[in-house]
């Protein structure tokens, strides 16, 4: 006996496959409704401009923790981007497969650590290092971009070895037969072809870092001041909302949520970035 | 002066060559430092204990109840929402806007940092749908945040069966829905089961979702609308607070271990599933 018709079914599944979708619309309808009537009460102008963070005295600019998210994911793209796409042209260009089909697994491996075991290893043994060798306090941009520098390799490593190995063996062998070597192979020909994989691979990271909280909110210290160098205490946007939100009420919960707001539109633009330069590569294969 | 390429060639060799041994050496030092400082501490007793002192002296037991029941809720509710999707996409319509719009929706779930998931489940399920802080709260939000990944592992298994195998079946008379149950889903299974092992991965490691939705009681849990914390959460609050560092890297090395069972148990089921389809 059947319980569900053919086309019962169908629908059940039309249905399920929205679930994504609506939750993606339930998430952006919830934290703008909570965080938007703020933003309009407060002024945009003075909640994105003014550095002056002091809920207790109902003043609620996070400039300061804006430019120091975007210092904390610049540093994380110095240390990181490069690191990662050397590591995915070794291991698709001059390393035999089956020895990179052990390591990449192996340094996807890295993704899965989760991000307060990150932070704990930050404040554990790179603060002391950081403190003993350059001064400071430690607890700093700098060791908040080192940390996260190396939690976005698996991201941009990974993605990247995909697009590399995307492009069409007989490109390669076309400049080989040349008599190009594999280091001109790479510069002339493979990355020209790989190139906008990699830039996803690096924009999703980015938004990697950006919205990374636990691990941040560990090694950089949280002071909510403009930085002046690379060695001073900085508190980003996603720390400032994890570490108010558990006391946090009324006027102040609102502001968090429109710190979120922020958050939420920078992540959205950027993922949008990334999957258009993905599909970009989908549509040239 | 012009250097030759082939100089150029090695040394390009050579500082690639270095990045890449640099990454898999601070793989390395992480997983061993943790292992290192936090095996000596977990015992018997450690697992199976009631904390006491907030976590100063005493085992993890509620925590791991916590680290357990959680992700099973989430992927309870998750696991059938992302399958179904994923038959939908691949075998029930063909690619036009509407599956744009839910490629593009996914996608951009998936990018979405862990705090705003952590935010919109307290504002809805604790606030809004009155669940407060408990397992089912964190069980629903960490079902959200895993469901793209379950998503996309499904969709790529699901595509991976040959084209033949549907042609058998449905010139065998057989409906789609029955291709699909009888045909397409066991040939996919193994695919699935890995999305799936990835998800509980995430799911074990997170902290910023769970602890606003799911709280830190560390009580041991009597129905899915009481608080728990789960290993994650509480490693967290012991290193942040300074609460005992010896338990913290005990709790550390259980939640690496753990974690990375789970995801080698992932990739040896890929592993196979590659192997048996070649």
């Amino acid at each position: 006996m059947k319980l569900i018709s053919e086309k019962g079914v169908q629908r059940i599944l039309m249905l399920t496959a929205f679930s994504a979708i609506s939750a993606l619309l339930l998430i952006a309808l919830f934290i703008l409704s909570e965080g938007l009537p703020f933003i309009f009460k407060y002024g945009l102008k003075d909640f994105l401009f003014s550095s002056e963070w002091q809920p207790n005295l109902g003043k609620f600019g996070i400039f300061a923790m804006i430019v120091a998210s975007l210092w904390v994911t610049f540093g994380a793209m110095i240390v990181g981007a490069p690191l990662g796409v050397a590591c995915a042209f070794f291991l698709s260009e001059y390393v035999p497969r089956y020895i990179m089909r052990i390591i990449k697994p192996t340094i996807e491996l890295l993704a899965a650590i989760p991000s307060v075991v990150y932070g704990f290893i930050g404040v554990m043994v790179l603060a002391p290092i950081i403190r003993d060798n350059f001064g400071g306090p430690g607890l700093s941009l700098l060791s908040a971009s080192i940390i996260l520098g190396i939690m976005i390799l698996p991201t941009i490593i990974s993605i990247s070895i995909d697009s590399i190995l995307a492009v069409p063996q007989s490109y390669r062998e076309g400049s080989l037969a040349l008599g190009a070597t594999i280091w001109q192979t790479i510069t002339m020909v493979t990355i020209k072809a790989s190139k906008s994989g990699i830039i996803a691979s690096i924009i999703l990271g980015l938004g990697r870092a950006i919205g990374e909280t636990m691990a941040v909110i560990m090694v950089a210290g949280n002071s909510v001041n403009i930085p002046h160098s690379a060695l001073d205490s900085v508190r980003t946007l996603t720390a400032n909302i994890a570490l108010e939100m558990s006391y946090a009420t009324g006027l102040h919960r609102q502001a968090l949520f429109a710190t979120g707001v922020v958050l939420f539109v920078v992540i959205i633009i950027l993922n949008s970035i990334a999957s258009v330069a993905i599909r970009k590569r989908m549509v040239k294969k | 002066m012009r250097i030759h390429p082939r100089y150029i060639q090695r040394g390009a060799v050579a500082i690639l060559g270095s990045a890449t041994l640099l990454t898999i050496l601070i793989l390395i030092f992480i997983i061993f430092f943790v292992l290192e400082k936090g095996l000596p501490v977990i015992s018997l007793h450690f697992l199976t204990d009631n904390p006491e002192d907030m976590g100063k002296a005493g085992g993890i037991f509620p925590t791991l109840i916590g680290t357990i029941l959680l992700p099973l809720l989430a992927l309870i509710i998750a696991s059938p929402l992302g399958i179904f999707t994923s038959v939908y996409l691949s075998e029930f319509t063909k690619e036009n806007n509407v599956t744009k719009i839910i490629r593009f929706g996914t996608d951009c779930l998936a990018g979405i940092p862990s705090i705003i998931f952590g935010l919109f489940g307290y504002i809805f399920f604790v606030v809004t749908l009155g669940f407060g802080w408990s397992i089912l709260s964190g069980g629903l939000t960490l079902a959200v945040m895993v469901l793209p990944t379950i998503i996309r592992t499904s969709e790529e298994a699901i595509r991976a069966v040959p084209k033949s195998y549907r042609e058998v079946s449905f010139s065998l008379g057989a409906s789609r829905w029955q291709t699909v149950k009888k045909v397409i889903l066991p040939n996919a299974l193994p695919g699935i089961v890995t999305g799936v092992m990835l998800s509980i991965g995430r799911s074990i490691g997170e902290t910023a979702a769970v602890i606003f939705t799911a709280g830190s009681s560390l009580r041991i849990p009597t129905s899915v609308f009481d608080s728990t914390r789960t290993m994650a959460v509480h490693f967290y609050i012991l290193a942040r607070e300074g609460i005992s560092a010896e338990n913290a890297y005990g709790t550390a090395a259980t939640l690496i271990i753990a974690v990375l069972l789970v995801n080698l148990s992932a990739y040896w089921l890929m592993n196979r599933f590659i192997a048996k389809r070649n």
